[in-house]
C-alpha cells in the first residue's frame, strides 16, 4: 500500500503526519519506508534514531555535442522545449540547469551528433530504524528541477519488502508534487484551516482528482475556522479523516524532534491506522 | 548598421522596454538608411523558462551588430557574448530618443552580468 501525504500549502504538517503515520504502522509490526520526497529540505529523519547505510549520487542524462558530426542545422535548438539550447556562430550553447532530460534534441538531431553526459542532481540517502527504512533525496545545491531527483527516489526501493510505502510529499501543486504522489493507491492531503490553507487545498484536490487518485483531507491546526474546509467536503462529497487540533505543544515537540514520543498526538491516527490494519493488512 | 532596442511596441514613440528576454518585441533600426521594422517576441513573453535565450537568438538569427536593452540576465548575455554583440543599457524613454542617444555616444556597454 502506497500512501502519499501531500498539500497544496506549505508548512501544514505533511513531515508530522508522514513520520508519524510510518511510526504507528511500524508500531504494529508493519515493515514500513518512509520516502521523503521534499528533496529541497529533506528532513524525515531528524525524528528518527537512523543509522545511514547507503548514499549514492544521482545522475540525469543532458545532451553533449560531437562537434565532428554537428553541421549547426540548429534543428536541437527548435525542438527544445525548454529554451535551453542557442545557436551562434560554429558552437551549440547548452545550458545544463535548463535541461529536462527529455532526449528530444537527441532523438531529432539528423547527423547523430548529440550525445548524452551524466550531470549530478543530488543524492539519495538510505537510513535505517527499527522498522521503518527511510530513502531521502537530496537535491544537489543550486539545482532547481526536483523532479528527476523524485523519480529516481520512487526507483530507488523493493517495493515486495514493505507492506506500507509513505511518501512525504513537496508542498505545492507543480511537477515536484505530481512525481512524488502519482504512483500512490492513496493521497492524504493535510490543509490548514485558514483562507490560503483552504485555496490550495483546493488545488490540491483538484490535481489528486485529475490523476484519478483516491483522497481523504486531515485537517491540521484545527480551530473555530474548520466549518470552512468541513462545508466544502460536505458539499463536493469529499472524506474528511481526521482532525488534529491547533497545539503549542505538537508545534514544541516537532522543534524539539520527540513527535515520536508523543501520545497525545498519535491518538488521533488511531482509526485512520486501524483502517489501514483493516483493510490492507 | 543595425540594432535592436527592446520596446514595448512597434513604434518609434514607444516606450523601451526594460526586459529583455520577456520584452514585448524588438525595434530593428538600421543607421544607414533610417528604416526600422519590429520583431515579435510573443513566444518568450509565455515561455516557462530560457526566455533571455531564445531572445539572444532572436538577435543573433537578425544579424544585430548592437542590443540596447534595460538589463541583460546572465544566460542571455553569455549567447550574445559567445557573438561579441555589443549589449548597451539605457533608461526608460521612448524608443526614438534612445536612438538619439546612441548616435551620441550616451549610452554605456554592459560590461557583465550577474
Amino acid at each position: 500500500m502506497k500512501i502519499a501525504v501531500a498539500s497544496g500549502k506549505g508548512g501544514t504538517g505533511k513531515t508530522t503526519i508522514s513520520t508519524i503515520l510510518a511510526f504507528l504502522l511500524a508500531k504494529n509490526g508493519l515493515k514500513t519506508a518512509l520516502l521523503d520526497c521534499d528533496v529541497e529540505e529533506p528532513n524525515c529523519h531528524i525524528f528518527f534514531e537512523t543509522k545511514l547505510v547507503e548514499n549514492k549520487k544521482i545522475f540525469s542524462d543532458i545532451p553533449k555535442i560531437d562537434y565532428t558530426r554537428c553541421n549547426f542545422c540548429g534543428t536541437c535548438v527548435k525542438i527544445c522545449q525548454f529554451n535551453a539550447m542557442a545557436i551562434v556562430k560554429n558552437k551549440i550553447l547548452i545550458f545544463d540547469e535548463l535541461c529536462h532530460s527529455c532526449g528530444s534534441c537527441i532523438l531529432n538531431c539528423p547527423n547523430k551528433a548529440l550525445i548524452t553526459k551524466p550531470r549530478e542532481i543530488g543524492s539519495i540517502e538510505k537510513t535505517e530504524s527499527d522498522k521503518i527504512d527511510i530513502f531521502q533525496g537530496r537535491l544537489r545545491i543550486g539545482e532547481y528541477m526536483a523532479s528527476p531527483l523524485i523519480k529516481a527516489v520512487k526507483k530507488s526501493l523493493n517495493y515486495n519488502q514493505y507492506k506500507f510505502v509513505i511518501t512525504d510529499s513537496p508542498p505545492g501543486t507543480s511537477c515536484s508534487m505530481i512525481s512524488a504522489i502519482n504512483d500512490a493507491d492513496y493521497v492524504i492531503l493535510v490543509c490548514e484551516p485558514t483562507a490560503f490553507g483552504f485555496n490550495d487545498l483546493k488545488l490540491a484536490i483538484s490535481v489528486v482528482k485529475k490523476l484519478n487518485k483516491p483522497f481523504g483531507i486531515l485537517i491540521n491546526k484545527s480551530s473555530d475556522n474548520d466549518k470552512l474546509i468541513e462545508d466544502y467536503a460536505t458539499k463536493n462529497n469529499f472524506n474528511i479523516l481526521f482532525k488534529i487540533p491547533e497545539s503549542i505543544e505538537f508545534a514544541r515537540a516537532y522543534s524539539t524532534g520527540s513527535l515520536m514520543r508523543l501520545n497525545s498526538l498519535h491518538k488521533y491516527f488511531n482509526p485512520l491506522i486501524d483502517k489501514f490494519l483493516k483493510n490492507y493488512v | 548598421m543595425k540594432i535592436a532596442i527592446s520596446s514595448k511596441g512597434s513604434r518609434l514613440d514607444d516606450d523601451l522596454d526594460l526586459r529583455f528576454g520577456r520584452a514585448k518585441g524588438f525595434i530593428i533600426y538600421d543607421l544607414a538608411t533610417d528604416t526600422f521594422n519590429f520583431i515579435d517576441n510573443i513566444d518568450n513573453i509565455n515561455a516557462t523558462q530560457g526566455a533571455g535565450i531564445q531572445a539572444a537568438q532572436t538577435i543573433i538569427d537578425n544579424n544585430i551588430d548592437a542590443l540596447i536593452t534595460g538589463y541583460c540576465g546572465p544566460k542571455a548575455y553569455k549567447v550574445l557574448k559567445a557573438v561579441d554583440v555589443p549589449i548597451y543599457t539605457a533608461k526608460l524613454d521612448k524608443i526614438s530618443n534612445i536612438i538619439k542617444q546612441f548616435k551620441n555616444n550616451e549610452l554605456s556597454e554592459q560590461s557583465d552580468s550577474i
